[in-house]
């Protein structure tokens, strides 16, 4: 008892430790490597959110979904629909993004409503196929009524603007120079803050621990009383939602989006960052998230001048040797840590078994 | 009517490649429960592989016959395919088989993501196109156009399909591979040597991928490093719709899929006033995928396992 708190104070102290880290990290990432590394972490965020609404689906409730990204797609179009010259519809971000939340979710449940019954790698192909069709859609819907403008997708999507304040541009707070990137983080790093509160809550409540209890065995989960459609429509529902939410905040950062940006890659890549970091586990998917955005960075900026030293000129096309990298490291992590990099407890038991 | 045996045939001919590629899939899901999802880029390397051998061949003028040509290239890239199978599955499969099962998942992931880039290393992104070798000959089959090779790939399909099952059904590592199955641990105690009924699935699947990659690349008049990917998916989608794990369901669905697809091709734009075009024709393909699986949730012929097996 007294252990604990005594405790207390090392744990407000760390705590308050991280809390300036991420404070100052994009002033002190853009003063020692540049603007561009305080969007690489912008982007990191964003997989965060994406890592850890999937992580819902496959992690919780043991639901493999490999179309993930169309919900992200659902997501960021629906903000640059609404929020673009487009249609010369210009609604506010705080109309934009709930709504996308909330359309993800009901597209959750689309897919989710007809796949009931079916079970692991059946399931996976489903939704893979899902998120191909929402793509094929999203390329194709230019004719004959031009509702998303086709693979040229649409341009000059609106930023985020509360009142006159605008996350896009340049300017000085309080003697400090903030550029645009630097300023999305901190909106960003607010609701991935806000987005994992909630799932360390939902995790440790009763609907959490139903998902996990029809992850371990449906039938016994059914046998004691679990609604089990109704908690599985709900794990898609919250998992699409949190995809959503991050689509919109894409298309406002990037301000063009296209199709291109929602193929089965990147439905897989969410999946590994998940299954990497540790399924189920919250943290681990942090860091899986993290890690997988930032690796094929880091290697971008380093293959070129490696290369150089060694032969004093670029031999082998800088784009494929990092995605070889990347897909070593796929492989190497995965064979000395089949449980993730940083398990959740109960996947750990399971494995020393 | 001309335009429905047009695309029959079209059809039949595209998902006779799709069903020996889903026959890879199927084989070794069936054996450890693992989407290969690297299968897709042996048939990549494979027509990659083969293409390179047979314009060599050509451009050396040894005066040698075309089939001739085509059998070199068809040979050199089924041992590359099954050298690569086999390292695959030493290296990344077989020491996560007792893992969770999202594990080799991944690492599937990483090994086809490799490939992909190791072959765009060694051949470009470029478009390879065929090398003149085959002159194909055009015959008029009650107003539809057929080839003689389309006629050959389906012939040529069609016998590889049937030697799988009499390797699958009559031979004794055919025994040892249903055996391992149906229970590998009980298999492995009847004196089957699980390690090595797995390596053969390996590479027999990727045996038929080489052919496919050959076949799809001699089809299509085109090769690149990225073909392996959707290629893979589709034939993944006619495994899962046949039922995975179930050889006689690869093939269904593999026909079924290449069929429904062109069909889809050719009339979506007619059934629907001409609203939505051929370039829907992905969509029709995993909207029948939908349609059937929520019908019969394992597949066309896949045996429904109750959940507490």
């Amino acid at each position: 008892m007294s252990a604990a708190f005594d405790r207390k104070p090392l744990v407000w102290a760390g705590v308050t430790l991280v809390a300036f880290a991420l404070a100052v990290l994009p002033i002190a990432l853009a003063a020692a490597f540049g603007q561009t590394w305080v969007r690489v972490v912008n982007l990191a965020l964003l997989y965060v959110m994406l890592a850890l609404g999937l992580n819902i689906v496959v992690g919780f409730a043991g639901l493999l979904d490999l179309g993930y990204i169309a919900f992200y797609a659902v997501g960021a179009y629906l903000y640059a629909l609404l929020a673009s010259p487009h249609f010369g519809v210009h609604l506010p971000f705080w109309v934009t993004l709930p709504l996308g939340f909330l359309v993800a979710a009901f597209f959750g449940v689309l897919l989710g409503a007809p796949t009931l019954k079916l079970r692991g790698d059946y399931l996976a192909i489903v939704t893979l196929g899902f998120g191909e069709i929402i793509r094929i859609f999203l390329n194709n819907l230019d004719a004959p009524v031009n509702i998303t403008n086709g693979p040229q997708g649409i341009n000059l999507v609106d930023p985020l603007k509360l009142g006159g304040f605008s996350f896009a541009t340049r300017e000085t707070i309080l003697g400090v120079d903030f550029s645009g990137p630097q300023k999305y983080y901190y909106a960003l790093l607010a609701l991935t803050l806000a987005i994992i509160v909630l799932n360390v809550r939902l995790q440790d409540s009763r609907i959490g621990r139903a998902w996990e209890a029809i992850r371990e065995d449906e039938i016994a989960a059914r046998a004691m009383g679990i609604n089990t459609r109704n908690i599985k429509l709900l794990a898609f529902a919250m998992g699409a939602s949190f995809g959503g939410l991050a689509g919109g905040l894409f298309a406002s950062i990037q301000g063009f989006i296209s199709p291109e940006s929602f193929n089965v890659l990147e439905s897989i890549m969410v999946v590994s960052m998940v299954v990497l970091g540790g399924m189920g586990n919250i943290a681990g998917v942090i860091l899986g998230a993290v890690l997988l955005t930032g690796l094929p960075e880091v290697i971008r900026f380093t293959v070129v001048p490696a290369q150089q030293a060694l032969f004093g000129e670029v031999i082998v096309d800088p784009e494929a040797i990092r995605m070889l990298l990347f897909g070593l490291a796929l492989i190497l992590v995965m064979l000395m840590r089949p449980a993730g990099l940083w398990p959740a407890t109960v996947r750990k038991r399971e494995f020393a078994r | 009517m001309d335009t429905l045996l047009q695309q029959l045939i079209n059809g039949i001919t595209l998902g006779s490649i799709y069903a020996l590629v889903a026959l890879g899939y199927t084989m070794v899901y069936g054996i450890i429960g693992l989407i290969n999802f690297a299968h897709g880029e042996l048939v990549m390397v494979g027509a990659l592989t083969a293409l390179s051998v047979i314009k060599a061949l050509t451009v050396a003028g040894l005066g040698l016959p075309p089939a001739a040509i085509m059998m070199a290239g068809l040979l050199v890239a089924m041992l590359l395919c099954m050298l690569l199978a086999y390292t695959m599955e030493r290296v990344a499969y077989r020491p996560l088989r007792n893992a969770p099962r999202l594990a080799p998942l991944i690492t599937a992931i990483g090994v086809s993501i490799v490939l992909q880039n190791i072959a765009m290393m060694f051949w470009g992104r470029s478009y390879f196109s065929f090398p003149g070798v085959i002159s194909v000959t055009v015959y008029s089959v009650g107003g539809a156009a057929v080839t003689d090779l389309q006629i050959l790939i389906v012939l040529l399909a069609a016998a590889l399909m049937a030697g799988l099952l009499l390797i699958v059904h009559r031979t004794r590592l055919g025994l040892a591979m249903r055996a391992t199955a149906e229970n590998s641990s009980v298999a492995s105690l009847m004196g089957v040597d699980a390690n090595r009924v797995i390596v053969a699935a390996f590479l027999l699947g990727a045996a038929l991928a080489a052919v496919a990659g050959l076949m799809v690349s001699a089809y299509y008049g085109i090769a690149h490093y990225y073909m392996g990917f959707m290629l893979g998916l589709k034939a993944f989608t006619a495994a899962v719709l046949g039922g995975i794990g179930n050889l006689a369901g690869a093939m269904l669905g593999g026909l079924l899929l290449g069929v429904i697809e062109s069909l889809g091709a050719g009339y979506i734009g007619d059934l629907t006033g001409d609203v939505l075009g051929s370039n829907y024709q992905d969509v029709f393909a995993f909207f029948v995928l939908i349609i059937v699986l929520t019908i019969r949730p394992s597949g066309l012929l896949g045996e429904r396992v109750s959940e507490r097996a």
